[in-house]
C-alpha cells in the first residue's frame, strides 16, 4: 500500500499539517512533507492543503496563501487530474485560488466554532468519496471561524446542478435543518469539489476523524477513498 | 534623589518604587541610578517580577519529589513522565490587562505561558483556561467574558495548540475585578530539557521574533503591581497587542533551534522584558552581559534606553548560543520568516551594562536586579465580621424551595450551567491528542505515538477562600487532585496561580498566607510538590477585591488512556457513593442560589481521607472495574447525578438515606468524594479494595431509563434537565438583558 505518496504543504501559520501527515500514516499511505516555497511536490500522487491560519488569515483567510511558490504546482497536479483536498484553511486556499467555485465567509454566529457535527455525503463521483455512498452520513469535526460557504445565485445554481456539492451538514439520521448547520453555510454545504472530481474542499476534519481514541471515525473512507483512488491511477 | 516628573512626583515613585526601595537602589549601586537604570530596578523588582511581599510565605509550598526535575523559579516548572519524557507546565495572570482590555489582555496572557513553556525547550500541548467574573446579568460581565473568551480563542486557535480546559466561575466580587488565569503544558525528551544558567562568557544574545516597540511598557510595575484605579481606562497603551501568526512561527522556529542542539538556552521576553530576560540569564549563569541596544530591531525610530530596556513587546525570544552555531540558528529563524539579531553577549563581571554606539547608558551588576529586590514581611490580620460570616451557618436553614425546585434552579444558574458556550469557541482538538476535553472532571492529552496519557484539572472555589481562606487553599489542590483521580489518573504535580488585592492591606496579606499554609499542607498529604506558578496582587479597585482566589494546575498521569473514566451515564449499572456525606453546606452552591447567602464554614477535609480516596479511583480504574466517575464536589450529589446524566442522556433511580435531611444530602459539597458507576457485576471487587483504602462505600441506586429518579422525593426528566443546563449561558446573551 505504501505506493500512495500524499504530500502535505505547510504554509506559515498552518496548523494540522502535522495531522494530516499523521492521517495518511495511519491510513496506509506514505506522507510527503512540502514546504510552500518549494517549486514541487516531491513526486506526490496526491495533495492535502491543512487546516490552520496560512500567514495569519491576514487580510482574508487563505488570501495570501494563494501566492505561494507551491501553488503552481498545485494548480498543475490539479489540471491533470490528481487529487487535491483542501481541508479548513485549505479549502478556503482552493477558493481564493480559482481552483474550487464559491468562497468561505464569517460564521454565521460570528463566533469561532469547534464542535462534532455529522454530515452527508451527496456524491461518489469525486476522488474522495468513491467508497462512500450516496446518503451516507459521517462523523466529523469542525473547528473554524470562517466556514460559511457562499456564492453567486449563478454560482451555486451551477454547483447544485451538477452534482459538485460533496458534504452536507445534517443530523445524525441525515436530515437537513439550521440546527445542524454550525455556521450558516448556503444550502448547509460543508464540502464542494470542482468538474471532474479530482479537486475537493470540505471544512469538516477528516484527518480528525481516523483514530476512535480521540474523536469519531468518519474521515476513514474519505482516506480509503484517496489511496484506492491513487493506487487505480498508477 | 531622581528628577522630578509631572506633577512634582520624583521618578521612581511615578515607576512604581518606593523611597526605600529607591535608596536600597543607591546604596546597592553607590551612586544614584540614571532614568535607564531605575526602569530597570522598577521592573525587575516590581511585586510581579520579584515576589517581594510572597516570597516569605511561598517558601511553605513543597516543592521537591523523585518526580520534579525543574523545580520554581525558572520559567516553567518540568516534571518527569517517565520513559523519557518529560512535562513542563506553569500557570500565569492575566486579568489586570484583561479588565481594561478583554481581547488582547487575555490573548497576551496566552501567548505569555506559551512562551514560558517554550523556555524549557518543550513542545506546546495544551492550555487551560481559567476564568472568574461578575455575574453575567450585567452588561459589562457579559462584555468581558465575551472579550477574554474570543481573546483566548483567536490566540491559542491560530497557534495549534489545543486548549482542553479550564473553568468559569461567577462572583459579585469579581465584577469589578475578573480573573483572568492561563496555563500552558508542553512535552520535551528529558535529556533535552533547556535549563536556565547554562551559557558561559562570549556566548552570543539573540533577539528572535518580533520588533520591539513601546508597547507594554511598565506593564509589570504600573498594571500588574498597582490597584486599578478609574483612571484605568488611561492605562490601555501598557496593553501588548497580540500577534498569534508571529508566535507559532517563534515556536516552530525556536522548538527547531532546540532539536538541532543549536541553544544553550532560551528565555522568554516576558514582564521587564530584555531587562529580565538578559538579567536572568547572566544570573544563573554566574556572568555578566553586554547590551548593544542599537543593535535590537526597533518598531519606530527614536526610542529611549529606557523604553528599550523594558519594553513588552510580545512573541520575542532571547536565544543564548555558542558564536560557532550562529549562522545555523539564523539560517532556521530567516526560513520562517522571522528577523533575529545579536544583541549582546554574555561577558565574565557580573555587571549587566547597556550601550549605545560604544556608549554605557546603563550599568548594574545583573544580580542585583534579580536577586536584591527587598523581601516584605507585611503586617497579617483576620479580615473583619469573619467570624460573623462564618457563624451564620445555613445547613439547617429552611429549606424555601423543595430539594427538586432546588436542582431544577441549580442546573440553570452560570456557575453550575454548561459552559459549552464558552468551550466551543476554542480549538480543542488540534495536534490529535485530545482523549478528553472541557466538560469532564480533567481533560486528557495522550503523549504522541504512546498508550501513556496526562490528565489536567484547574480547581479553585473563591466561596470557600472568602469564608476560610485556609480551606480554599487546600481544597482547590484537594479537588484538582480529585477530578485527575476522576479520569483515572495519578496526580503528580501542581501549578498555581494566586489571585489576591492589595499585599499592602494587612487582611489580604493574613488571607494570602492562611491560602499558602493550606495548599502546602494538601500538597504533602497528596504527594503532589508544586513546580511552579503566579502570584497575582492588587486585584482590586476602588474598595473592591477579588475574594482569595488561589487556582490549581494539576497535572496527573494516566498509564493507559484507554482505561479512561468518562463522566457520562450509561444504563444498566450500579450507581455508588465513594466518602461520606456530612451536613456541609457553607459556602456551597445550594447555600449562595437558594438560601441567597454565603455563609457558615466550608466543608471539612480530612486529606489522609483523600489521598485514600485518590489511590482507590486510580487502582479501580487502573484494574478497569469502573463504567466511569464523577467530582460531586461542584454543587453537591443531586448536581453531579445529573450532570452525569445529562452528558450520558441516561437517566437513574437512586434511593435517599434517612440520616439527613434530603437538601442536605442532595446538595452538602462534602469532600473525599466520587460518584462512580459499574457494572453489578463489579460492585464486590469494588468493596474489597475501598475496605483496604477505608473509604466509605455505599450503593446509591442504579442507571437507565429517560428519567432521574430521586427516592421518593422527585423526579425529572433527563431531557428537560438538559434543556435547562444547556440554555442558561447562551440565553444570558441572547436576550442581552436582565437588569444589571
Amino acid at each position: 500500500m505504501s505506493g500512495a505518496r500524499v504530500a502535505v504543504v505547510t504554509f506559515p501559520g498552518s496548523l494540522d499539517d502535522r495531522d494530516a501527515l499523521r492521517a495518511v500514516r495511519l491510513m496506509g499511505g506514505e506522507p510527503v512533507p512540502v514546504w510552500h516555497a518549494d517549486a514541487d511536490l516531491g513526486h506526490a500522487d496526491a495533495v492535502i492543503l491543512p487546516g490552520g491560519f496560512s500567514y495569519g488569515d491576514h487580510l482574508r483567510a487563505g488570501a495570501i496563501a494563494r501566492f505561494a511558490p507551491v501553488m503552481a504546482a498545485v494548480a498543475g497536479h490539479a489540471e491533470r487530474g490528481g487529487p487535491v483536498l483542501g481541508i479548513c484553511n485549505g479549502f478556503q486556499i482552493l477558493c481564493e485560488a480559482g481552483l474550487l467555485p464559491g468562497a468561505l465567509t464569517r460564521n454565521a454566529g460570528l463566533a469561532f466554532v469547534c464542535r462534532r457535527v455529522h454530515v452527508r455525503c451527496e456524491t461518489a463521483a469525486t476522488a474522495f468519496t468513491s467508497t462512500v455512498e450516496a446518503g451516507e452520513v459521517l462523523g466529523v469535526p469542525v473547528k473554524h471561524g470562517e466556514g460559511r460557504f457562499v456564492a453567486d445565485p449563478e454560482t451555486m445554481a451551477r454547483i447544485e446542478g451538477e452534482g459538485r456539492v460533496v458534504f452536507r451538514y445534517c443530523s445524525p439520521r441525515g436530515e437537513l435543518g439550521d440546527e445542524w448547520n454550525p455556521n450558516g453555510a448556503t444550502n448547509h454545504i460543508a464540502g464542494v469539489a470542482n468538474d471532474r472530481g479530482n479537486v475537493v474542499g470540505m471544512m469538516p476534519h477528516p484527518e480528525h476523524a481516523l483514530d476512535p481514541d480521540v474523536g469519531p471515525t468518519g474521515g476513514q473512507p474519505l482516506f480509503e477513498s484517496l489511496l484506492q483512488f491513487v493506487l487505480a491511477e498508477v | 534623589m531622581g528628577e522630578p516628573a509631572g506633577r512634582g512626583e520624583p521618578v521612581h515613585r511615578a515607576l512604581g518604587l518606593t523611597d526605600q526601595e529607591h535608596e536600597r537602589i543607591v546604596d546597592g549601586l553607590g551612586r544614584s541610578p540614571n532614568r535607564a537604570e531605575l526602569a530597570m530596578y522598577a521592573a525587575m523588582w516590581s511585586e510581579h517580577c520579584s515576589y517581594k511581599s510572597s516570597k516569605v510565605h511561598l517558601r511553605d509550598l513543597p516543592t521537591d519529589g523523585p518526580q520534579v526535575l525543574v523545580g520554581p523559579g525558572e520559567d516553567s516548572g518540568v516534571v518527569d513522565l517517565g520513559e523519557g519524557v518529560a512535562c513542563a507546565f506553569k500557570m500565569e495572570s492575566h486579568s489586570h490587562p484583561s479588565a481594561i482590555e478583554p481581547y488582547q489582555g487575555a490573548a497576551t496572557g496566552v501567548g505569555g505561558i506559551v512562551r514560558d513553556v517554550l523556555s524549557m525547550g518543550a513542545r506546546p500541548v495544551a492550555l487551560l483556561d481559567p476564568l472568574r467574573f461578575g455575574p453575567l446579568e450585567d452588561d459589562r460581565n457579559r462584555w468581558l467574558l465575551s472579550g477574554v473568551v474570543a481573546g483566548i480563542g483567536g490566540y491559542g486557535n491560530c497557534i495549534g495548540v489545543p486548549t482542553v480546559g479550564g473553568e468559569v466561575r461567577f462572583d459579585p466580587a469579581h465584577g469589578p475585578n475578573p480573573t483572568v488565569n492561563a496555563m500552558c503544558v508542553g512535552l520535551v525528551p528529558a535529556d533535552r530539557v533547556l535549563r536556565a544558567g547554562g551559557g558561559e562568557p562570549g556566548d552570543l544574545l539573540v533577539l528572535i521574533g518580533s520588533r520591539t516597540g513601546r508597547d507594554g511598557i511598565g506593564g509589570v510595575s504600573v498594571l500588574a503591581s498597582r490597584t486599578l484605579g478609574r483612571e484605568s481606562e488611561a492605562d490601555r497603551p501598557s496593553v501588548q497587542i497580540a500577534d498569534p501568526f508571529a508566535e507559532k512561527l517563534l515556536i516552530e522556529a525556536c522548538l527547531e533551534l532546540a532539536e538541532g542542539g543549536l541553544l544553550v538556552g532560551l528565555q522568554d521576553l516576558g514582564g521587564a522584558g530584555i531587562t529580565c530576560a538578559v538579567s536572568e540569564t547572566a544570573a544563573r549563569a554566574g556572568s555578566g552581559a553586554e547590551l548593544d541596544l542599537e543593535a535590537i530591531p526597533l518598531r519606530e525610530p527614536g526610542m529611549e534606553p529606557f523604553e528599550i530596556l523594558t519594553s513588552e513587546s510580545q512573541e520575542r525570544m532571547l536565544a543564548i548560543v555558542r558564536p560557532d552555531d550562529l549562522a545555523a540558528t539564523r539560517r532556521i529563524c530567516g526560513r520562517w520568516g522571522l528577523e533575529s539579531a545579536v544583541v549582546g553577549r554574555l561577558t565574565a563581571d557580573g555587571a549587566l551594562r547597556a550601550r549605545i554606539g560604544g556608549q554605557v547608558v546603563a550599568e548594574a551588576p545583573a544580580r542585583s536586579l534579580t536577586d536584591d529586590a527587598p523581601e516584605y514581611r507585611r503586617p497579617m490580620a483576620v479580615p473583619d465580621g469573619l467570624d460573623d460570616l462564618v457563624a451564620d451557618d445555613p445547613t439547617f436553614a429552611a429549606p424555601p424551595v423543595g430539594p427538586g425546585e432546588a436542582l431544577v434552579r441549580l442546573l440553570g444558574v452560570p456557575n453550575v450551567a454548561s459552559k459549552r458556550w464558552v468551550w466551543e469557541r476554542y480549538d480543542s482538538i488540534v495536534q490529535g491528542n485530545t482523549v478528553a476535553g472541557s466538560g469532564g472532571d480533567a481533560a486528557v492529552v495522550r503523549l504522541e505515538g504512546s498508550l501513556r496519557a496526562i490528565a489536567l484539572s484547574t480547581d479553585g472555589n473563591g466561596r470557600y477562600g472568602r469564608l476560610d481562606p485556609y480551606l480554599g487553599g487546600a481544597h482547590a489542590v484537594a479537588e484538582a487532585a480529585r477530578n485527575v483521580a476522576c479520569v483515572g489518573a495519578r496526580p503528580l504535580a501542581v501549578t498555581n496561580c494566586l489571585n489576591f488585592g492589595s499585599p499592602e492591606r494587612p487582611e489580604v496579606m493574613w488571607t494570602f498566607r492562611e491560602t499558602v499554609r493550606g495548599m502546602a499542607d494538601a500538597c504533602r498529604a497528596l504527594g503532589t510538590p508544586v513546580t511552579g506558578g503566579n502570584v497575582s496582587f492588587y486585584n482590586e479597585s476602588g474598595d473592591s477585591s477579588v475574594p482569595p482566589t488561589p487556582i490549581v494546575g494539576m497535572l496527573g498521569l494516566l498509564e493507559d488512556h484507554r482505561l479512561r473514566l468518562g463522566s457520562a451515564l450509561s444504563p444498566g449499572m450500579t450507581l455508588c457513593l465513594l466518602g461520606e456525606t456530612f451536613a456541609e453546606l457553607g459556602g456551597s452552591e445550594y447555600s449562595e442560589t437558594i438560601l441567597g447567602t454565603v455563609g457558615g464554614r466550608p466543608p471539612g477535609l480530612d486529606l489522609e481521607r483523600e489521598a485514600g480516596l485518590v489511590a482507590l479511583l486510580v487502582e479501580a480504574a487502573g484494574r478497569d472495574l469502573l463504567g466511569g466517575a464523577h467530582d460531586p464536589s461542584d454543587g453537591g450529589l443531586a448536581v453531579a447525578l445529573a450532570e452525569a446524566a445529562i452528558a450520558g442522556d441516561c437517566g437513574f433511580a437512586v434511593s435517599l438515606p434517612g440520616d439527613l435531611p434530603p437538601q442536605v444530602w442532595l446538595f452538602s459539597e462534602s469532600a473525599s468524594r466520587a460518584i462512580v458507576w459499574l457494572e453489578p457485576s463489579a460492585v464486590a471487587d469494588l468493596e474489597s479494595l475501598a475496605l483496604a483504602r477505608d473509604v466509605p462505600l455505599a450503593r446509591l441506586g442504579e442507571t437507565g431509563g429517560p428519567r432521574m429518579v430521586f427516592g421518593e422525593e422527585f423526579e425529572l426528566a433527563v431531557a428537560e434537565a438538559a434543556v435547562i443546563y444547556e440554555d442558561a449561558i447562551p440565553r444570558m446573551f441572547e436576550s442581552g438583558r436582565l437588569a444589571g
